[in-house]
């Protein structure tokens, strides 16, 4: 698997502010990565330094195997860009910003003409190609701005906060595109986002980004291997709480603690210990209702990484 | 950089305000033009170079043509470019096309050109205009003189409107409020055209005051101190150039040609030594213009493209 993005050192600093600070960045080919923080961390910095829109303080960037600074032509006919906040000429209408996009990188004007009436296709926007863009809602406009970039057919594509202020049904699609770019199309994806819940569900790897440095990086799996070292979470539901129970459960070897919320009951435990939990909820005499063990949601796992 | 230009071209010939400002001057300028051409086919001698006079004499009141565009064509150079590059940020499409692979300098060169050619193409129609109107009233035809007149001091206004524009361009780059770059450049603008003359004017009088009873050198100092404040004005520059072009027997400036007019005849000069007059004006203008592009330029390719 060859990698597409490979950064090294990354520091760009503005006027002294750090706004990434020592970024090391790997994604490989066909990869879904997503570019986690919260605002300000970085994220964007590190995007407009991906694709040579601004010059890095330091370091080395690699973008299929061109360097953005030096060679930003080479990266940007391979690369498309969806900016955060994205913008269209509004007198014009959705099929005239295309072709905008389409002269200016070179496509032929008929070609241009086929490839436009594709892309705005698969992004469902052919009924409206003629409307100036003007009147689209921001959901449209995003919509159109995948258009803009898949017109290109880029090998590797950069999508920041592609789904912010976006209704849910809207995000829904958008993030099933995004899915589709890479099944279909064989395309590699970063995306950058705030908005964990979506960026857990389609993300084969992501990172965590945080005063400008990388300082968490897999799978959620690993991720979450990695917040809770060695430790197993496990969550009981029983039909009674007392401290009879609660005692039993205690008294269990390698259980490190036990705390009662209602009828939840969270146990940390050092190894698996759900059969033996089971028994003694049983022999307690209560019901036992739920027993799970637990799994870090990436919202979990980026709080805990940012109370530190 | 064709694609760049044809849009941006289109944009400026369809925009609402050029649209305004072209008829703005076209229905001064002619109103002017045409008194003018009453009053000259009211006198007994025809003057040698009739279409000349059409652009500079004044009639009924108002100023001639040429002092309209020298006042008021900068404002049309102004309007097309005061929000070429922040409007373009502010909408976030500045992002998006340069992710394009397109070199950035393509971008701008498209914007000057584009504004270039408008302006050249609002010029022409006036100048082409006015002419027709002096074919109507006095029924004769240019002759060659005048017509390489005119088109010479068609050259010359798309040059002095030209460094209006890539003064609106170079604060259009360096303010990021369009409100804020379209103020600062009618202040210059109010500067060069009114405060200018009134400060050479101050100058002049502080440095060689004339009094009552001093002699012809004084005056001679005051003058050609005056002149040298205003030729700080791409106005004042714009005006001698064009006045030694549309006035073919004018053969100097400042004071000394005044006292000398009795000894000097005052037979036409061929195109080619009005010219050698006013080499030095024509040169300061196409720098003025170049300085106010070279300025953009740097800043432009050093800026960090952010959407924000």
């Amino acid at each position: 698997m060859g990698l597409v993005v490979e950064a090294k050192g990354l520091k760009k600093y503005y006027d002294g502010v750090k706004a990434v600070d020592g970024l090391d960045l790997e994604i490989g080919e066909g990869e879904i990565y997503g570019l986690l923080g919260p605002n300000g961390a970085g994220k964007t910095t590190t995007i407009l330094i991906l694709l040579g829109l601004t010059e890095p303080t330091a370091g080395e960037v690699k973008v299929l195997g061109y360097d953005p600074t030096r060679e930003p032509l080479k990266v940007k006919r391979l690369t498309g860009y969806l900016p955060e906040n994205l913008g269209f000429y509004d007198d014009l209408s959705a099929r005239e910003n295309l072709l905008y996009t389409a002269h200016l990188n070179r496509i032929p004007e008929k070609e241009a003409k086929k490839r436009v009436a594709e892309v705005l296709e698969i992004v469902g926007l052919s009924d409206v190609a003629e409307r100036p863009v003007r009147a689209f809602s921001r959901g449209m406009r995003q919509r159109l701005g995948i258009a803009d970039v898949l017109l290109k057919d880029p090998k590797f594509v950069i999508l920041d906060e592609p789904t912010s202020g976006i209704d849910p049904e809207g995000a829904q699609q958008i993030l099933e595109m995004i899915v589709h770019l890479r099944d279909e199309k064989g395309m590699t994806i970063m995306l950058s986002s705030h908005l964990l819940h979506q960026v857990q569900r389609i993300c084969d790897r992501v990172g965590i980004i945080h005063r400008g440095r990388l300082v968490a990086q897999g799978t959620l799996g690993e991720l979450g291997a990695v917040v809770e070292e060695g430790a197993c979470l496990f969550e009981v539901r029983t039909s009674r709480v007392d401290e009879a129970l609660l005692g039993a459960l205690r008294g269990i070897e390698g259980v490190t603690s036990v705390e009662a919320e209602g009828e939840l009951i969270r146990i940390k435990a050092t190894t698996d210990v759900r059969p033996r939990i089971a028994r003694a909820v049983i022999e307690s005499g209560a019901e036992l209702v739920e027993l799970k063990g637990h799994t870090y949601t990436l919202e979990e796992i980026y709080l805990r990484y940012f109370q530190e | 950089m064709t694609a760049v230009f044809w849009k941006e071209l289109a944009d400026h010939l369809g925009s609402r305000r050029f649209v305004i400002f072209f008829f703005l001057i076209l229905i001064v300028g002619g109103a002017s033009a045409y008194l003018a051409a009453q009053a000259l086919s009211g006198r007994e001698t025809a003057s040698e170079f009739i279409y000349l006079n059409l652009f500079t004499v004044s009639g009924g009141g108002l100023p001639s043509f040429l002092g309209f565009l020298a006042f008021f064509g900068p404002l049309i150079g102004v309007v097309l470019g005061f929000d070429a590059v922040n409007s373009e940020f502010n909408r976030g499409t500045a992002s998006r096309v340069l992710s394009q692979p397109i070199y950035r300098d393509w971008w701008i060169n498209g914007k000057f050109l584009a504004g270039f050619t408008a302006l050249a193409i609002a010029v022409a129609s006036i100048i082409l205009i006015i002419v027709g109107l002096g074919l109507y009233i006095f029924g004769f035809p240019p002759n060659g003189v005048e017509i390489s007149r005119i088109a010479m001091f068609f050259v010359i206004s798309v040059i002095y409107l030209g460094f209006w524009l890539s003064l609106g361009i170079l604060f259009s780059i360096v303010f990021r409020q369009t409100a804020t770059s379209a103020l600062a450049s009618i202040a210059l603008w109010l500067f060069f055209t009114l405060f200018l003359y009134m400060l050479a004017g101050l100058i002049a009088d502080q440095v060689a005051p004339i009094k009552p009873g001093v002699s012809a050198d004084v005056f001679a100092k005051h003058e050609s101190i005056r002149d040298l404040v205003l030729r700080f004005s791409p106005v004042a520059l714009y005006e001698e150039a064009t006045t030694a072009i549309l006035i073919p027997s004018y053969r100097g400036l400042g004071i000394a040609a005044l006292l000398q007019e009795a000894a000097v005849p005052t037979s036409p000069l061929p195109l080619g030594q009005s010219l050698l007059i006013v080499w030095p004006q024509l040169v300061s203008l196409v720098a003025l213009t170049s300085v106010c592009f070279a300025i953009s330029y740097v800043i432009f390719m050093r800026r960090e493209i952010r959407s924000t």
